[in-house]
């Protein structure tokens, strides 16, 4: 309970820019009229950065990335209080089709590929929106140069394996030209190996491209690296936030996301069996 | 034996089965796309075929200028039906959208009825020529344009589907709505565009069969003897139709044969294809290509 109670992790006062890209005021989302799931949530994401999105499973994070790109209409949710700011403009009660076109694409959890369709089908699927035809061939080759081995994929989609399928949600992401991509969770059912290798290119995308990534992760020690700004939720609000380097620091937060943490009597495998979570901050 | 009625009755088998499978393309287009099970299949074709006939017949004007007239109305038509009728029913029960469509066939149904009456009326003619010679056989010149017509309208999906920007944007709201969606994709006015071009095309069919016995509230058998051809092929498939429409149209015509040349029961013609539909439905549920997970209905 000390965390929550801190004043000092108020997310509008501690984002380090001025002029966010994306400003989530206070919403409150409503499943079925009767479900709460956001509870006043508050979150600032800067232009060309890495804003990692932290929590359990439940806490809301793909709620809030629903919520800001109006996908929360199809699964019968709705924001009941508050805004969503992009670019300074309200965006909570445009259609999804709308928010796409001025520069929000979220990649959703699980990749969502269309598996009957091809690697290249798929990709220009992603340019749907954009108005200057002739620059989508060239930018599926930019594709292919982050991606190459989606080059070698000529058969449907839904025989990839899992990383190709989440490069190839990843680089369609990339066709639609938006200004900021919410990513929800990357990482999924990949190995190791490969997460490192997405989260590398997801680095680079940024640096070259000057995309915005809200990153929702489960994989908390691979986000807070690439991240430089980070928040924690905890059912359906936010309980702290703060630089990527000070929350990986943060002894709560290597408790319960990285593991470890939490003092001496932890440190072995001998007492495993009685861990149990401390604390929560709700 | 009379290889010469044989190989006739296949020809028309293929050139009726064409259609059936054009009709059949429009009716899967429309469950593909929006989910709804559309029984006014048929009556689309009886409007085309009407209002085709009522721009040629009442206003004179040349066949060309009255068929993509006909085309232009049967757009605003499948939109305006869509919109008004169907839109409103998205996120309701299954059986709720079929008790509306088979509503929608009573009205158009008695609605054409009352206002070009019911009996059979013959379209002026069209070609200079009735038939045309092709490797010595004579064919009527109605049967090549209507094979040609199919074979062009599939044509035409295989390419919208495969290469426009729309093709597939229906093709990803077909496979997943939130997906689509999420990629800025309308799905709204996919759904009016699906019902846009099938009524559109089921017009196409209704002309040319309209063409060739004239129209009346009969041409809505076509979207009858669509159902065998969809099932067949499975639900969810548009080359599936297109085949199951061709089987269909070639076994009512080898029934019709056997029929006439053995088994003098008359009118198999009618009831095969329903046999046919009874068998697979026990033996291949999900049709040729049908995907498994489709909602029975």
């Amino acid at each position: 309970m000390s965390l929550a109670a801190e004043p000092a992790s108020r997310p509008a006062a501690a984002a380090p820019s001025a002029a966010p890209l994306l400003a989530v005021n206070n919403i409150e989302v409503v499943y079925s009229d009767v479900i709460l799931v956001l509870r006043g949530l508050s979150l600032a994401v800067p232009p060309g950065q890495i804003v990692a999105l932290l929590g359990a499973n439940g806490a809301g994070k793909s709620t809030t990335l629903k919520a800001i790109s109006g996908l929360l209409k199809s699964e019968d949710g709705a924001i009941t209080r508050g805004e969503v700011l992009f670019d300074g403009q309200p965006i909570q009660a445009l259609e999804p089709e709308a928010i796409v076109r001025r520069g929000v694409f979220q990649v959703m959890e699980g990749r969502r590929i269309i598996s009957d369709m091809t690697c290249l089908e798929n990709l220009r699927l992603g340019a749907f929106t954009r108005r200057d035809r002739g620059q989508v061939a060239a930018d599926i080759d930019m594709v292919y140069q982050y991606f190459p081995r989606l080059k070698e994929r000529t058969g449907l989609a839904g025989y990839l394996s899992g990383g190709e399928q989440q490069m190839l949600a990843i680089g369609r992401a990339l066709m639609a030209r938006p200004k900021l991509i919410l990513m929800d969770e990357p990482s999924m059912g990949l190995s190791p190996f490969l997460v490192q290798e997405v989260f590398q290119i997801v680095r680079r995308l940024v640096a070259e491209l000057g995309v915005t990534i809200l990153l929702v992760e489960q994989n908390a020690r691979m986000a807070l690296q690439v991240a430089s700004y980070g928040y924690i939720m905890e059912r359906g609000k936010v309980v702290l936030d703060g630089t990527a380097a000070a929350l990986a620091e943060n002894e709560d937060v290597k408790e319960f996301y990285l593991g470890g943490g939490g003092g001496e009597e932890r440190k072995s495998f001998k007492n495993l069996k009685s861990y149990k979570r401390r604390k929560r901050w709700l | 034996m009379d290889w010469g009625l044989f190989v006739q009755l296949m020809i028309n088998g293929l050139i009726v089965g064409a259609l059936y499978g054009v009709v059949a393309m429009c009716f899967v287009l429309i469950y593909k796309a929006s989910q709804v099970v559309n029984f006014a299949q048929g009556e689309f074709v009886l409007i085309g075929a009407w209002v085709c006939w009522f721009f040629l017949t009442k206003y004179q004007v040349p066949f060309f200028v009255g068929f993509l007239m006909t085309l232009a109305f049967m757009v605003a038509f499948g939109i305006l039906i869509q919109v008004v009728v169907l839109r409103p029913m998205i996120g309701e029960p299954v059986i709720s959208v079929i008790m509306v469509t088979i509503g929608l066939s009573i009205i158009f149904q008695a609605l054409m009825k009352w206002a070009f009456g019911v009996f059979a009326q013959p379209f002026p003619p069209i070609f200079a020529r009735e038939s045309v010679a092709i490797l010595g056989l004579e064919v009527r010149t109605v049967y090549l344009v209507s094979l040609v017509a199919s074979l062009g309208i599939m044509g035409g999906f295989a390419y919208f589907f495969k290469a426009t920007r729309m093709g597939l944007a229906m093709r990803a709201t077909a496979f997943d709505q939130q997906v689509a969606q999420s990629l800025g994709i309308s799905i709204r006015s996919v759904f009016a565009m699906a019902w846009a071009i099938s009524a559109a095309v089921s017009a196409v069919a209704g002309v040319v069969v309209g063409v060739v016995n004239g129209v009346s509230s009969a041409l809505s058998f076509i979207g009858i003897k669509v159902f065998p051809a969809v099932i067949l092929g499975g639900l969810d498939s548009i080359v599936g139709g297109v085949l199951g429409g061709i089987i269909i149209g070639l076994l009512e015509n080898l029934a019709h044969f056997v029929d006439s040349q053995w088994l003098h029961w008359g009118n198999l013609i009618e009831v095969v294809p329903f046999w046919v539909l009874i068998v697979i439905l026990m033996i291949k549920p999900y049709g040729l290509f049908g995907t498994r997970d489709i909602e029975r209905v």
